[in-house]
């Protein structure tokens, strides 16, 4: 592969949501996602989004980009056909986006579904990503807990943004406005279940706090509480069928009250 | 031989002049066009060079004086040689008077070479240690060469040697004061001050007015218009014309808060530098302090070369707090703090390079309209036991109580509730806004963020259009700041009051009544935005009177009052220094022997309260007032009703 050629990245872009105000502005992630391309030099960044076109996303183009292909879609719309076939048209190297949207479903299937139809692996939560020597890309992984991991990887593929991501630059009011919203022209594929879903905000996840045993000092107590302990037990299955991998998944839910299971009667 | 050369050495010096002038003016042509009325500037610009700016300078007698002697004199000695050697004209009497003339100049070029022996710091030295000497031998000079017409030495006078020793005097007096006018020498600041004042971008200013309020950025831009100033031609022409006039005095370093704390600005070098770059060059013959931490010399620019690129440093500019200390103080009446936010405006709206905190801030007022990111429906919750009338209720209301994002700090929100007691006291008849109400846009437009604060402003313009109130009343200097002075420009004129002024009146009016106050000495802090911005001196000092207080006062208060750093973003922005701005504050404050410092600020209440303890206590006279009401409800009908 040569190095001349200018390689291209496409990052997807959705419309967040203020958590306090509720009002629509660029989504943090997304935003990281696009402060990691715009780090990467000898790159082309370009910007996707599909969904309706609002005034939000101009604050991606005060970042310091010129354009962002709009592929303009009903509310009750699937994306991910849209993007996947605007992706194929223009057959980027690499897609970068956030981990999760902010608003919507907010699942966190988008990239996965859209690495999927393309068949390109997918890395998620990533930090940082520079070139490698042999055409591989190195890719710097966020694990919990600060950690971190060095993976390599050959173009194409998706990378999902973590939150831990160097912060997005601020967007300047002037480039935003002179940027342009591009209108791309796709079909739209209704979502069947888009119509049954009912929303609601979202909820902070409870942590699970490990109870101190034979605590005797407030600093036991505390370290007891916020270090994560290491994984205990638990089992790697790997040549097993996967009707064994399947009950082992469904023993541990079960053990860990996710599943109620009623008892044989 | 003289009296032959003469005429023809003035005719070649004011050609010079002439043609200094002309490229001199081509230079602030550069800029952008400035609505100015040019003819009406013409001519009120004696009364402003003689009365306004003479209030400045005088604030200073000495140098007054001395200024009065050496210009005045000048002046008048110049349009005398003009007569008398110029064209000839043989009269004993004009002769006379122009000896006298030169002898008051002399007099004072005496003062001004005495003031040059031992310079204080603030004074640029480089060419302006040589022009007490070029005065001295200008008037020396053209007195003797005036004797033989005055009639007191014969014609013959002024002969072989003693002809050229005079002859050196005139070209280097007219050198001095001629050339070096029209080519950027010491006198330039002759020149273009007396242009300045006459195409000064804030006119108000003249004859006892005042004009602070920030000026409206265009928002457009289509045609690829820039924002802001990036580069020297994008201030407009009497704003380039307004760098030119500076004398180099250094009043502005020496009230500068920034400077004293070590942080990266010098108000003097500032201007220098954009002289440096609307003629073009380097800062390699400024002759002044630097600032603080950053070598002279390094700095280059032109009038299209953009300004933070190799003449200024961005943190140069954000070190200000925009307290107007250096405005105040300057007795060319130059605008640094308007260039400032000007150049801010493109760091902002442009290049998105705010500082610090400024990125989160700004995304913080765009999305919840507050700048720390709080729930803006959860605006009236510190009022939740005050029971407050609320304007989607009432509708209409004597006063319009503007809260102020106070409503979200523990701290401020004491001072909201000591003048929610204060005012139902004295049963005002007032209402808030409620969750209706959002920052005024005072941190966003210093921050350079015009965008931000425009539609804030408009969105609080339409508000405030759906009630009838006769005036708004605040806590907050900087809401009072820009409801009253940056808001007519967006269409919404009120009668906007300082919770200081409303409290004096309320006291003048009988409407409440007030112990004395026993206890410690107090001293008095002055806001900037309420003094400097808005001329409030009188109002809180008689509040604090109203309670028996006799102030000790710092050494600077009123219009030389030190900025506590909370102004124009700088804490957000946080351009480090050596010192803080603040502790400096409290050293003043320590020094009065105060044991309560009275504010009217909640920025200044932080700042100040920031300080390491033991400091004195800082209340806020709103607090003070509301500790020493006398209760005058009316016990008998409150029982009946009970």
């Amino acid at each position: 592969m040569s190095l001349d050629k200018s390689l291209k990245v496409r990052v997807l872009v959705s419309v967040g949501q203020h958590p306090k105000s509720g009002r629509e502005r660029r989504a943090d992630q997304d935003s990281r996602a696009l402060e990691l391309a715009l780090g990467m030099p000898g790159f082309s960044v370009g910007l996707l989004h599909a969904g309706s076109e609002s005034p939000a996303l101009r604050e991606y183009l005060g970042m310091g980009v010129k354009a962002i292909d709009v592929l303009k879609q009903p509310s009750s719309a699937d994306v991910v056909p849209a993007l996947v076939q605007a992706l194929r048209n223009d057959s980027p190297d690499l897609v970068l986006c956030g981990t999760r949207a902010e608003t919507g479903e907010a699942s966190g299937m988008t990239p996965y579904r859209v690495a999927n139809a393309l068949g390109w692996p997918l890395v998620p939560a990533v930090v940082s990503i520079s070139r490698g020597s042999d055409g591989t890309y190195e890719v710097l992984q966020a694990l919990p807990r600060g950690q971190r991991r060095l993976l390599k990887v050959r173009t194409p593929f998706v990378a999902t943004v973590d939150p831990a991501a160097a912060e997005a630059r601020q967007s300047a009011f002037g480039p935003a406005q002179r940027g342009q919203l591009q209108a791309v022209a796709v079909a739209s594929v209704a979502d069947p279940a888009a119509n049954d879903l009912e929303f609601s905000p979202a909820r902070k996840r409870p942590k699970r706090i490990a109870a101190a045993r034979k605590a005797t000092t407030a600093a036991e107590r505390f370290k007891a509480a916020t270090v994560k302990s290491a994984s205990k037990g638990g089992q790697v299955l790997v040549k097993e069928t996967a009707a064994e991998k399947a009950s082992a998944i469904l023993n541990l839910l079960v053990a860990e009250g996710v599943i109620a299971v009623d008892s044989p009667s | 031989m003289l009296n032959a050369a003469l005429p023809w050495l003035l005719a070649g010096f004011l050609i010079v002049l002439g043609a200094g002038a002309v490229r001199r003016i081509s230079l602030w042509r550069a800029g952008r066009p400035a609505p100015v009325d040019l003819i009406a500037g013409l001519m009120a610009m004696p009364r402003r060079y003689l009365v306004d700016l003479h209030h400045v300078v005088d604030r200073d007698k000495a140098m007054s004086n001395t200024h009065v002697a050496t210009a005045g004199g000048f002046v008048a000695s110049m349009a005398l040689i003009l007569l008398v050697h110029g064209f000839g004209v043989d009269n004993v009497w004009l002769a006379r008077a122009l000896l006298l003339t030169t002898v008051v100049m002399f007099a004072g070029a005496v003062l001004v070479f005495r003031r040059r022996l031992n310079p204080p710091s603030r004074l640029s030295k480089g060419p302006w240690m040589r022009l007490p000497k070029s005065l001295l031998v200008f008037a020396a000079t053209f007195f003797i060469v005036t004797l033989p017409a005055a009639g007191i030495l014969p014609d013959g006078f002024g002969s072989g040697i003693l002809a050229f020793v005079l002859l050196a005097g005139i070209v280097a007096g007219l050198g001095e004061m001629l050339l070096g006018m029209g080519w950027a020498g010491p006198m330039k600041h002759a020149f273009a001050g007396a242009l300045h004042l006459a195409f000064h971008r804030r006119p108000e200013r003249f004859g006892g007015g005042r004009s602070t309020g920030l000026k409206l950025l265009d928002l457009d831009t289509a045609g690829d218009k820039t924002l802001g100033v990036a580069k020297p031609a994008d201030f407009t022409w009497n704003q380039l014309l307004g760098f030119d006039a500076c004398v180099q005095c250094g009043r502005c370093e020496a009230m500068c808060p920034a400077f004293a704390a070590g942080q990266p600005l010098n108000p003097k070098k500032l201007i220098q530098d954009m002289v440096v770059g609307l003629a073009g060059g380097t800062d390699a013959n400024y002759a002044g302090s630097p600032y603080p931490g950053k070598e002279v010399g390094k700095a280059k620019g032109s009038a299209i070369e953009v300004i933070t690129e190799g003449l200024v440093s961005q943190e140069t500019l954000w070190a200000c707090t925009t307290c107007r200390a250096c405005v105040e103080e300057c007795p060319m009446m130059i605008e640094h703090v308007d260039a400032i936010v000007d150049m801010r405006r493109f760091l902002t709206l442009e290049k998105g390079t705010t500082p610090g905190k400024g990125s989160e801030t700004l995304q913080n007022l765009i999305a919840t309209d507050n700048p720390h990111g709080n729930d803006p429906a959860s605006r009236t919750y510190w009022a939740a036991d005050q029971n407050l009338p609320v304007m989607a209720d009432v509708k209409e209301a004597d006063v319009l109580f503007w809260v102020s994002d106070g409503a979200f700090d523990m701290r401020s929100q004491r001072i909201l509730r000591a003048f929610v007691k204060i005012m139902k006291t004295a049963k005002v008849n007032f209402a808030v806004l409620g969750d209706e109400e959002r920052d005024c846009g005072d941190l966003a437009r210093r921050l350079g963020d015009d965008a931000t604060f425009q539609s804030l402003a408009r969105r609080n313009i339409e508000v405030l259009k759906k009630y009838r109130f006769k005036r708004i009343v605040t806590t907050d200097p900087h809401a009072f700041h820009v409801l009253k002075n940056e808001y007519p420009d967006l269409g919404g004129s009120y009668e906007v009051l300082h919770h200081t002024r409303f409290i004096n009146e309320l006291v003048e009016q009988g409407r409440l009544q007030l112990n004395a106050r026993t206890g410690g000495t107090v001293t008095y802090h002055d806001p900037c935005y309420l003094g400097r911005y808005n001329g409030e001196y009188d109002a809180p000092r008689a509040v604090l009177n109203a309670m028996g207080i006799q102030l000790a006062e710092m050494e600077r208060s009123g219009f030389r009052s030190r900025c506590c750093g909370g102004g124009g973003g700088a804490p957000i922005t946080d351009i480090p220094g050596e010192r803080r701005i603040a502790d400096m504050r409290m050293d003043d404050i320590r020094a009065t022997g105060a044991e309560v410092v009275a504010v009217g600020c909640q920025q200044c209440t932080a700042m100040l309260e920031g300080v390491v303890e033991p400091r004195p206590e800082v209340q806020d006279i709103a607090e003070m007032v509301a500790a020493q009401l006398v209760d005058v409800a009316e016990p008998a009908t409150a029982r009946e009703v009970a």
